[in-house]
């Protein structure tokens, strides 16, 4: 499989990333490089193995629902770039 | 039977599927130890794990998986012991991580089904898919400046079970109650309380109008749609577009589509070209939720009794009619509270009381049953009352109206008010005598023969007495005298 | 005496005995610090005020003369992806280059009430993603370390550890945190000869760290000594309830492992990683290794990890699949750095394309593609199904053997500017390293000897999930058979 401009370009919108189209050809080359080596997986035989999942350690523990958090608003909002009062704050969305 | 949208070709059969996302009760939040409880001062219900700061990693719940696994059992559904989280990525203003904790290819809830009951009586099977547990997003508000919109992550990371149906849905109606009846069953489990116009209970959903016997055509998914009301309408007018479309010779599109109830139409909510890319994986944070049987058979043996059970014991216990029991179990509140009327009473009596008088004396003062000025205690004092003839029928509904205004007893008002009833057959004759005397010519027109003015001399002895005269003594009375 | 070449185990000694103060030990690191950071880049942040602070309560409980807790008064580097209470840190990322974390990591607070004094943020490859520091948003790191008869060529230290490796090779720290999702506390060790341990998945909390690939990142200490090594890690394990990945098994006593008898012990050498065109340098350290372990009283076995080749790949799907969800949230929102726009995605597009370098692009792009409809069987799907046999693959060869024997990387450190064209040549640096993060096990370098350029050259030792004391023990052997005495050229007592 290989990428072509189009492709990059989508799923740079899908990550949210802003490229120029003069980044495209470089980027279209560095991605197809390493797609390209990593073909090499398609000579593994797969049939009836099963994806790894979690660590095969343990199962997921639970806590119990008790409330031990929040009433932080400083240190929630500590970091934001553009807070206005109690909120974050975005470019205005129009649904 | 059977809803068919008339088009210019004939009949259409319209096809429909809900995704109920409900709210889970709980106290803290699925992933963070954060209140999950509704309102708070903006962005104060969130830990740094809602809002997705760096290092952050999710904890579960126990009791969002229970609840979880409640209302499988009461929707009759298979629960897996070992279902898996997954990521599905998008970006939003809502979304702090970038991606919201899901369940994807394992849900924790497999197949099960709902009956509901139409209005003509006939019921129906409503296939369940699945149910599974995710995140809820936070909040933006896009009124409070000109330029920004403004987000508050208190609901951030809240949990939701999403209930998806199978595609068995035929006609509004029968959306209708597919989601009166799913609020019902979460109601009385205490997993969701079913709160549409709080958002605790939003509704996904997909339509899609094909021929008799044809597959499914093309459907669309209209979102977040927030009153019952308001699925029914949106169904009706999104099936007729689509007929529209299809008798026009076009093709109906798979997309997301919005309601508008003032302009009671759907309009499509995102163009095709920015289609969305979930890219779901497993959750690398969690590792698989596996539970154990032995917790599962608990849970069961805690649920409590779920309407369909309930409204047969209300008919096979009370001898109640079917519908009566209907009414009495549409909420959990109400089936307490009528059982406790009916406690040790006649079960008849307490059902027509609590049916009629009672639920409409709710209706007037806007009361709920939570707040109700009279309790189930003080309406069985009342019929109490009535069975061991203290107070006859017609006083019954007076002394009711009393105790609605003051709070007191029925015992109190009769005793203060002096409405016991009268069984004294002296005070009865005398009673007779005064109204005959009183009446010359209307007794020599019955003593003619006009036998309908019984019903006349009853009425005057009641209201010489005041209504507290026993009905049956006043008749046995004026007969022998007449 | 000189306090920067003391190890950890000997300046405890020295503390209790009030040889020395912690404030003149915490001093003398500093004063180092001082003096090369300027050229070695090592740390990214240097906190001289808040750790003289710190070194002074520490004399103050020392002098107590009670239990003063293990670490107290020792001077550490943190790698700047452990997040530090009202410290910034910024994953070496223009993204997060004013990030002040309200809360401290878990690893980081089990050192602290442990006594330790931290000098700084370590500088790395910029959200650990890297091979030779050299993607940091505030400069690359320089290997204190120089070809022989060659004092002009700055070497790389390795990544993405690199500014905790740097650190503590050239004495400015005793020893520090590092991360490792494919050998980024290894291969950094090696190239700076020291020795650092990535512990069994789950050993260490990853709460508070900032996160690379989740189901890879763990954390680990590295040190000029393996005992010293032993002593940090002690502190940083332990269960985690915020951590759901975090298991609750005891940690045990890693010192004493250190001086444990290798009699019976079978060492497996898995003939997968001879690999094709590896220096001959690094085959003969290997033997050499090999026949330390043999003089050791350990059984040397033969054994076969078929799908190791297949690490590498697998690595380079998974890791940037993980991490293409979990950098979702620097989005110019709620911290970090913000890029206005006049729409939401304009904001996250400048936002993302200003504040991330061109590596961790690359890699989010990688990791987009691969988890996208339609191509996540061909990729992600099928990497999943090869780690599980490559985790089997371990699995297998513990049934016979008790640790495993490796080069830590295929080369000795080699000079900025060189690899750097093609992002394959540089993910191949990693290629012993991955397969260990792949499956989950603890593997730890220990400095081996020294390259015919005259540098360090690290040996990999691998072991059974949760058997970190195994690892100590076999690294500890082959620490005393190489005694490795050598130094770098840059270096705190060099003015």
């Amino acid at each position: 499989m290989s990428l072509d401009p189009a492709t990059v370009r989508r799923i740079a919108r899908l990550a949210r990333i802003g490229i120029d189209e003069s980044d495209l050809p470089a980027l279209q080359r560095e991605l197809n490089g390493i797609l390209g080596w990593i073909e090499q997986l398609n000579e593994v035989d797969i049939d009836n193995v099963e994806p790894m999942v979690g660590t095969g350690h343990a199962a997921l523990r639970m806590r119990e629902d008790v409330v031990t958090d929040g009433d932080a608003r400083e240190a929630v909002l500590s970091n934001a770039p553009d807070a206005a009062g109690p909120y974050y704050t975005v470019p205005k969305v129009v649904e | 039977m059977t809803y068919l949208i008339e088009g210019r070709d004939g009949p259409w059969e319209l096809v429909v599927g809900l995704e109920v996302h409900a709210q889970v009760i709980s106290q803290s939040k699925l992933f963070s130890g954060a209140s999950a409880s509704y309102g708070g001062e903006p962005n104060t219900h969130v830990s740094l794990v809602d809002a997705g700061f760096p290092g952050m990693l999710p904890v579960i719940n126990r009791e969002c998986v229970a609840q979880a696994v409640r209302t499988g059992l009461g929707l009759k559904a298979r629960v897996n012991l070992e279902s898996r989280f997954d990521r599905k990525n998008y970006f939003y203003a809502d979304l702090p991580t970038g991606y919201q904790i899901s369940q994807f290819t394992h849900p924790i809830i497999g197949e099960g089904a709902i009956e509901i009951e139409l209005a003509d009586g006939s019921t129906r099977m409503i296939g369940i898919t699945r149910l599974h547990l995710e995140q809820d997003a936070g909040k933006s508000m896009h009124d409070q400046d000109p330029a920004r919109s403004f987000i508050d992550l208190n609901r951030a990371g809240v949990a939701l079970m999403e209930i998806v149906s199978e595609p068995d849905i035929r006609s509004p109606e029968e959306a209708g109650a597919y989601l009166r009846k799913l609020r019902m069953i979460l109601r009385y489990l205490g997993t969701c309380d079913g709160n549409m116009e709080e958002g605790s209970m939003r509704a996904d959903v997909n339509v899609s109008v094909r021929k008799a016997g044809e597959p499914f055509r093309t459907r669309c998914e209209i979102k977040n749609v927030n009153s019952i009301r308001y699925v029914m309408q949106a169904i009706e007018v999104e099936a007729v577009r689509q007929v529209e479309i299809w008798e026009s010779g076009g093709s109906v599109d798979q997309e997301t589509r919005l309601f508008d109830p003032a302009r009671s139409e759907t309009r499509s909510l995102r163009s095709k070209e920015d289609a969305h890319d979930y890219r779901y994986f497993p959750d690398p944070d969690l590792l698989p939720l596996v539970i154990e049987e032995a917790w599962v058979q608990d849970l069961a043996a805690h649920l409590p009794e779920l309407p369909d059970a309930k409204r047969q014991r209300f008919q096979d216990e009370y001898g109640i009619p079917r519908y009566d029991a209907g009414v009495l179990v549409a909420e959990q509140a109400t089936a307490d509270f009528y059982e406790t009327v009916a406690r040790g009473r006649d079960p008849r009596l307490a059902a027509n009381w609590v049916i009629g008088d009672f639920f409409a004396a709710l209706n007037r003062t806007g009361r709920t049953i939570q707040d109700s000025p009279i309790s189930a205690d003080a309406l069985g004092g009342m019929l109490d009352l009535i069975t061991d003839g203290t107070i006859n029928g017609k006083i019954a509904k007076d002394v009711f109206e009393e105790m609605l205004e003051s709070g007191e007893s029925a015992a109190e008002i009769v005793e203060r008010k002096g409405l016991r009833q009268v069984t004294d057959t002296g005070a009865i004759d005398a009673a007779v005598q005064a109204v005959l005397d009183k009446n010359p010519d209307k007794l020599a027109e019955y003593r003619s023969g006009k036998d309908k003015l019984f019903g006349f001399f009853v009425g005057q002895v009641m209201k010489a007495m005041a209504g507290k005269g026993n009905p049956a003594l006043v008749n046995e009375a004026l007969k022998k005298v007449l | 005496m000189m306090l920067t070449e003391l190890t950890i185990a000997a300046a405890q000694g020295g503390l209790r005995r009030r040889e020395f103060s912690a404030e003149e030990l915490v001093g003398a690191h500093v004063a180092a610090i001082d003096r090369l950071n300027g050229r070695l880049n090592a740390f990214i942040t240097v906190t001289s005020e808040q750790a003289l602070d710190a070194a002074r309560r520490a004399d103050a409980i020392l002098a107590g003369g009670g239990d003063a807790p293990a670490l107290t008064g020792i001077p550490l580097g943190i790698k700047d992806l452990f997040c530090t209470d009202g410290v910034r840190t910024t994953a070496a990322s223009r993204m997060l280059e004013e990030f002040v974390p309200p809360y401290e990591s878990t690893v980081t607070a089990n050192l602290l009430a442990d006594g330790a004094v931290f000098v700084g943020k370590t500088n790395l490859d910029e959200f650990a993603m890297g091979s030779a520091n050299i993607t940091s948003a505030f400069g690359s790191v320089e290997n204190p370390w120089k070809r022989a008869g060659d004092a002009e060529t700055v070497l790389v230290p390795g990544g993405s550890s690199g500014g905790s490796a740097a650190a503590v090779a050239a004495r400015l720290a005793m020893g520090a945190t590092g991360t490792d999702t494919g050998g980024s506390i290894r291969q950094p060790a090696s190239y700076c000869g020291i020795a650092g341990i990535k512990p069994t998945y789950g050993r260490c909390s990853r709460w508070g760290t900032i996160a690379f690939a989740s189901s890879l990142d763990q954390a680990g200490p590295m040190a000029r000594t393996v005992e010293d090594c032993a002593i940090l890690l002690q502190s940083m394990a332990g269960f985690d309830t915020r951590d759901s990945t975090s298991v609750d098994i005891a940690v045990p006593d890693y010192r004493a492992a250190c001086g444990r008898s290798l009699k019976g012990m079978k060492v497996g050498i898995p003939a997968e990683y001879r690999v094709a065109g590896m220096p001959a340098e690094i085959e003969v350290a290997w033997e050499q290794g090999i026949a330390w372990l043999r003089d050791a009283g350990c059984e040397i076995v033969e054994v076969s990890l078929p799908y190791t080749k297949y690490g590498l790949a697998t690595y380079y799907i998974v890791a940037p699949a993980e991490c293409s969800s979990n950098l979702a949230r620097y989005d110019g929102v709620r911290f970090g750095r913000r890029v206005p726009g006049a729409s939401l995605d304009e904001l996250y597009e400048a936002t993302r394309r200003e504040g991330f370098g061109a590596e961790v692009r690359r890699r989010i792009l990688m990791g987009t593609y691969v988890l996208s409809a339609g191509y996540y069987d061909a990729y992600y799907l099928r990497a999943q199904k090869v780690r599980n046999l490559i985790r089997k693959d371990f699995e297998n060869a513990f049934q016979t053997v008790d640790v495993l024997l490796t080069p830590t990387a295929p080369s000795p450190a080699f000079a900025q500017g060189e690899k750097m064209d093609d992002p394959v040549q540089m993910y191949l640096n990693d290629v012993f390293t991955v397969p260990a993060s792949m499956a989950g096990v603890p593997a730890m370098s220990v400095p081996a000897g020294l390259s015919a350029s005259g540098l360090p050259l690290g040996l990999q030792v691998i072991g059974r999930s949760f058997d970190e004391e195994s690892v100590f023990a076999a690294a500890s052997a082959l620490e005393r058979a190489a005694g490795f005495t050598h130094r770098p050229a840059v270096r705190a007592e060099v003015v």
